[in-house]
This record gives structure tokens, sequence and C-alpha cells, in this order.
């Protein structure tokens, strides 16, 4: 079922080589002095052209950070040690903030994390250091509730409300007016969140802000908020299962597409920007991203992919990354590191739709190569 | 066994002899450390959680909003969730537990109070987690179809119970504290109870006192100031417990309105948001809340400690 077909990865190896050719030499001056000694299995193969290779000793990386992506990182993992045998990866999921406060106090090789750095985080970071934001693959976020018997149409601002605790009923006008037809109980409203810090919770709070003048003015975006009503829960599974079953009636949270996919929750159709009700889906969020392809950031920071235009546009999504120092400092672990990276965004996005993650789209897999092209040690690019 | 001779013992008593003082020195080490790493865990919260008393501070305390969007991080809806879901605790435990500790202490028969006894202690012995997940799948939903639908409907005008009952809340953690903190309410009120002389008893069955009279004239007032003591530090095991508040309380970071309204503790505010927190003011904020719950339980816990002393040492002479 996984084991990537190899065909496949020579093709996307060669694209790959034949795209990282064409921008080449983009290497950086080094931050800080250092003579460019240690040249030892730095730079594989002739400069530009090739695929980044791991060193022949034996490595072992460690990172750390956000955990929607833990099962993918987890298959990642094993196929890149069957592929490189020198090379052990292990990865451990504890959470978006976790991964930027490791890659912070440099006690991991790469973090990850599903938001990217805000300018606090980045001021926090070491003088004259400087984290690229690596994208790796895409999720959405989805509205789960528990109301019997209705296929369930929302839009932002009719969400926003309901999360605000300005719509408390079930037969709320607003919810009746999206969902012509289908009978709405008079149910009360119970209204789970994350209770911890989390990627899930920046994506959902950002589309509300993006929406929602009134979330906007009241609550803004990020990992954690002050919520202004409901149940705080842990994790993906506690905000499940704060809303299924029995006891749960009239519930609504929001989890992550692929815990939804695995956990076979009911989902609402959520209305994205070209008025169409779209279920979330990988393709929808692939969508999304390429719909906002042209508008990229440079730092690849604050990704412009919420609310997207595109008829198949799903409208919560967000990038996850990986999080690296662009001066690396161990010369083995760096090459590790990049070979690593590059075989993820290679080989590595064939195995992301089984498992509920949308690929990254070509322009964005393009530039994230690139990203790698600037990643140094002792000043010295590892993959020029 | 064998007796042993003066000249010997003498010499034992000099504590010249190197194990002795090898003996004598590394205890005290051992004690002195203790005492050192607890001034340094304070010290530790101090310097880490500074920023946070010097961004905000006395508003660290008194603020109403913990909002890590805006970076203003003010205590208070923790502090009133701590302090309500360990009173509500104590109101449920303390009765019951003090009416275990006479049944056990003056009115069962030996064969019963010893078993007795040992299952209650026993619960303590219960780790917090499983008293959580007993919270979430138990008695959560429980409290919801009973008495919080019953207080909601009949009782919901006053404020203090409106709804809508959701199960996990405020209402729920105080349950499940009440029950984490008996043991220790019983195990010590028993001891204080038993630690009365019977010649108060005594004088006043010769008296002709009745068995209540006796207990509550005599052994209750003796050892009133262990019972409260008893009870404060179950008060202190409530405010700490983190894991089984976090499952059940509903995590919610604002002061609650009604008695099954969602809150929050600070330790279970710590627990569930310090992995995700960001590096800086909000981390800070986190470990001045921490130092906060020390102070508010060691100053609780010296208290119970000093009512407690009272009537051991006061009891004996009256």
């Amino acid at each position: 079922m996984t084991v990537i077909s190899t065909k496949r990865i020579g093709v996307l190896a060669l694209a790959a080589a034949v795209l990282a050719g064409a921008c080449s030499s983009a290497a950086t001056p080094a931050p800080t002095a250092a003579p460019s000694a240690a040249a030892s299995g730095v730079a594989s193969g002739a400069p530009g052209a090739s695929i980044p290779l791991p060193p022949s000793a034996n490595v072992t990386l460690t990172g750390t950070g956000a955990t929607f992506p833990v099962p993918l990182y987890d298959v990642w993992n094993d196929a890149f040690n069957f592929k490189y045998k020198t090379v052990q990866v292990d990865y451990k999921g504890i959470g978006s903030g976790g991964g930027i406060k490791a890659i912070t106090e440099q006690t991991v090789d790469y973090g990850a994390s599903d938001a990217a750095l805000t300018d606090t985080a980045v001021a926090a970071l070491p003088a004259g250091s400087k984290v690229l934001h690596i994208p790796t693959v895409l999720g959405a976020v989805v509205v789960i509730y528990n109301v019997a018997g209705v296929d369930l149409n929302l839009d932002g601002t009719t969400v926003a409300n309901i999360f605000l605790g300005k719509i408390t009923k079930w037969n709320d006008p607003a919810i009746v007016a999206l969902n012509s037809g289908a009978t709405l109980p008079d149910l009360a409203i119970k209204v789970v969140h994350r209770s911890d810090g989390s990627g899930t919770t920046n994506a959902f709070t950002t589309y509300l802000d993006t929406v929602s003048p009134d979330w906007k003015s009241q609550v803004g975006k990020g990992t954690e908020v002050k919520w202004p009503t409901g149940i705080g829960a842990a994790g993906n599974d506690g905000v499940a299962g704060g809303v299924k079953g029995d006891a749960n009636k009239g519930a609504i949270g929001y989890v992550e597409l692929n815990y939804a996919t695995t956990a076979k929750l009911t989902a609402a159709k959520m209305k994205n920007a070209a008025g169409k009700f779209v279920a979330g889906s990988t393709a929808g969020v692939t969508a999304a991203a390429e719909g906002a392809v042209a508008s990229f950031p440079a730092d690849f920071r604050q990704a412009p992919i919420i609310n997207g235009a595109g008829d198949a546009t799903y409208p919560v999504a967000a990038y996850t990354y990986l999080l690296a120092y662009q001066a690396q400092k161990d010369a083995n672990k760096a090459q590790a590191l990049v070979a690593y990276i590059y075989w993820g965004l290679t080989d590595g996005q064939t195995t992301t739709g089984g498992l509920g993650y949308a690929r990254l789209p070509e322009p964005i897999r393009v530039k994230a190569l690139q990203q790698l092209h600037l990643i140094t040690v002792n000043g010295k690019a590892i993959w020029p | 066994m064998t007796a042993f001779s003066p000249s010997r013992l003498a010499r034992r008593r000099s504590g010249s002899r190197l194990p002795d003082r090898l003996f004598r020195g590394s205890s005290r080490a051992l004690a002195w450390a203790l005492v050192v790493s607890l001034i340094g865990l304070g010290a530790m919260l101090l310097v880490n959680g500074w920023g946070a008393f010097a961004t905000f501070g006395p508003g660290f305390v008194i603020g109403t909003d913990w909002d890590p969007v805006k970076n203003i991080y003010g205590a208070l809806p923790f502090i009133v969730g701590t302090l309500l879901s360990s009173a509500i605790a104590l109101v449920i435990a303390a009765p019951i537990g003090l009416l275990t500790a006479i049944f056990l202490a003056e009115l069962a028969p030996r064969r019963i109070a010893i078993p007795l006894t040992f299952t209650i202690e026993l619960l303590a012995a219960i780790p917090s987690v499983v008293f959580g997940l007993w919270g979430v799948f138990v008695l959560s939903p429980f409290l919801q179809s009973t008495i919080e639908a019953w207080a909601v409907d009949t009782l919901g005008w006053i404020p203090i119970f409106a709804g809508p009952p959701f199960g996990v809340g405020l209402f729920a953690a105080g349950v499940i504290l009440s029950i984490m903190i008996l043991p220790t309410i019983v195990s010590i009120a028993r001891e204080v109870i038993g630690s009365i002389p019977n010649s108060q008893r005594e004088a006043m069955y010769a008296l002709g006192a009745t068995r209540w009279e006796v207990v509550t004239r005599a052994v209750l007032p003796a050892a009133r100031s262990g019972i409260a003591g008893a009870i404060i530090l179950g008060f202190g095991r409530a405010l700490g417990e983190t894991m089984a508040v976090t499952m059940v309380i509903g995590n919610a970071q604002r002061i609650p309105q009604s008695l099954f309204d969602q809150a929050q503790t600070i330790a279970s505010q710590i627990a569930t948001t310090f992995n995700e927190a960001q590096v800086g003011i909000q981390t800070s904020s986190l470990i001045a809340l921490g130092l906060v719950l020390l102070v508010i339980t060691l100053g609780l816990n010296v208290a119970a400690r000093v009512l407690v002393g009272r009537t051991a040492t006061g009891a004996g002479g009256r």
C-alpha cells in the first residue's frame, strides 16, 4: 500500500533535478566568520544538478512539533530509512508551539509547526540566526457537529457567530437560511474547542478572522485564543469526544480533516468565497493552495490559503511546515536533513493522499525545494 | 537482645565513631537538600515568571483576560476556578469525611474500622487520570442527566443554577475532587480524634453522658483545630490536583457564571497550554501562575500544620 513506486520516484527526482539546476547559485553569504573547512561530506556530486544525498556516516535526526502530520512523518521516516540505511529520523509530535520552542532552544535538529513563526517568535530566535519555513503538505480543518439527520451547510459568518456565542440554538434563522429544506431542532448548541494551543486552532481562527469582522475585533487568530464561549478539550480526539455521542447532542467542534476522515466524523459543508458549499477533502485543499500560488510570500510565512478563490476550493486550509536553521552547525546532520527534506518534497509527496493530507501544488513544491539551497554549514551551501 | 554493658552504651552515645558521624552528616545534608530544593523551586518560578509580574504588575493577579492573541495575561479566572472547584469539593467532602472519621474512631468496632480505614485510604492510591476517565465517562453524563438537568429546570432562574447542563464543568470538577480529598480528610481527622486522651471521654461518661454527648461535647471540641487542619489539608490537595480536573472542568478561560458553567484551574491551565505556549510573555505568565498556586497551597498547608499541631500538643495538657 505505501512504499512508493520506484518509477514515480525516478520521474520526480529527474524533474526536481532539472528544476534545481535552473535555479542554483542562490547561495547565501556566511553570516558569521569561520573558515570554509569541514568540506568532508558536504556537496556530493556536481553543483546544481544533483540529488542531495545523506552522508555515509550514521546519522540520527531528531525533530519535534506539530501533531497533525505525525502519521505522515512516521511513514516518511520509515521509507527514508529504508532507502538510506545510514539515516534514522525520529519525530515526536508534541504540538506546533512545542516545535517552535524546541527549534528556538536548539534542542532538536528540526522543528515542525502548522503555524508559521509569528514576528514575536522570530525575534526570540538566537541572534543572527534565521529559520527556514519549508511547507511539506497541507491540511484542512472541518467543522464537526452532532445533529441527527441533517447534512449541514454552514458559512464563515455563521460559524463565527456560533463560536462567539451569538447563535445559541440549532434552529436559529441564520442556520435555517443556509439549510433550506432541512428540519433543524430547537436544541442548544454546545461549542467545543481546543484547550491546548494548536495549529488546528490557528487555521480555524485565521479563517474566522478573515470572514468575520466581529471575530476579528473580539477574538482574533492564533494557536490559542480567548474563547468567548464553549468547552475546551485537549487534542483532536478530545474535541471529537466532546462532540460525538448521545450525551453531546447539539455539539459543534472543529478537527483536522485527516482526523475526521479516519474517525468517520460528520462534517459540515462550508461555503467558499465563490459561494459554493464544499465538503472538506484533500482535493479541495490542493485547489485552495493552487488558487493562492501567485500571492505566496517569499519567506513562506502567512501563506494566503484561507478562504481562497475557485469553485472547488475548501476555505479552511493550512500548510504544515518543517523548520530548520539556515546556518547549520553539524555537517553530517545538515547533509542528512537536506536529503531528508528533499526526499519528502519529491518521493514523499506521493504518500500523502491515502493518509488524508493534500500534497503541495507544483509551484509551491518547487519553491520549497529552492529553500534547501539556502541551507549552509560554516557558510558553505550543502546543496548548492 | 543481649543487654548492653553501661560502658558500651556510653561509647555509643559519644557519637565519636566514624559510621555514626557519616550517617548523621549524610542525613543532615539530605534533609537540608530538601529545604534548599523547595527554595530553589520558588526561586525558579520567580525568576522565570518575573516577566509576567513586571509586565502586568498586580494586573496579573486581578486581570480577567487571558488572551494569547493580544498577549494580555490575567490570572483571575484561574484563581477563581481553582478556589471555587476546591470549595465545592470541600462542601461535599468535609461533612462526609468528618462523619466517617467519627464513625471510624469512636463508634465502629475494630473488625469493621480497620478494613474500612484501609479501603478509604486506598482511594488515595487511585491514579488521578483514572478518576478523570471515570469522570468523563460515568460521572459527568450522570450529573448532566440527573442533578444538573433537575437543578437547571427547577432552580434555573437563580443565576448560580443557570444552564445549559453539559455535564463537564465546575460542578463535576468539584464532585470528583471531593472524592479525591476524602482520604486526606478522613485519615487525618481520625488520627486527631484518636489522639484525644481517653480520660476526656471517661470523665463525660462518669457524668452520665450519652455517646452523642461525649462526641459532641468532649471529643470534637478538643479536636476542633486538628479537624480544621485536616479539612484545610484536603483543600490544599484539591487546589493542586490537575489531571482529573482537566478532564472534567471544561477548560474555559473565563470566570464561571454558574455552578454548571465551565471553568479552568491554575494547574489545569498550565498543564493544557504549557507545551504550546509561545516563548516569551506567555510562557513566563504560565510560570507565574505556578508561583501563584505555590503561594496559595504553601500558605494553606502552613496554616493546616499549625492547627493540626495545636491539637496534638494541646490535647494532652487539658
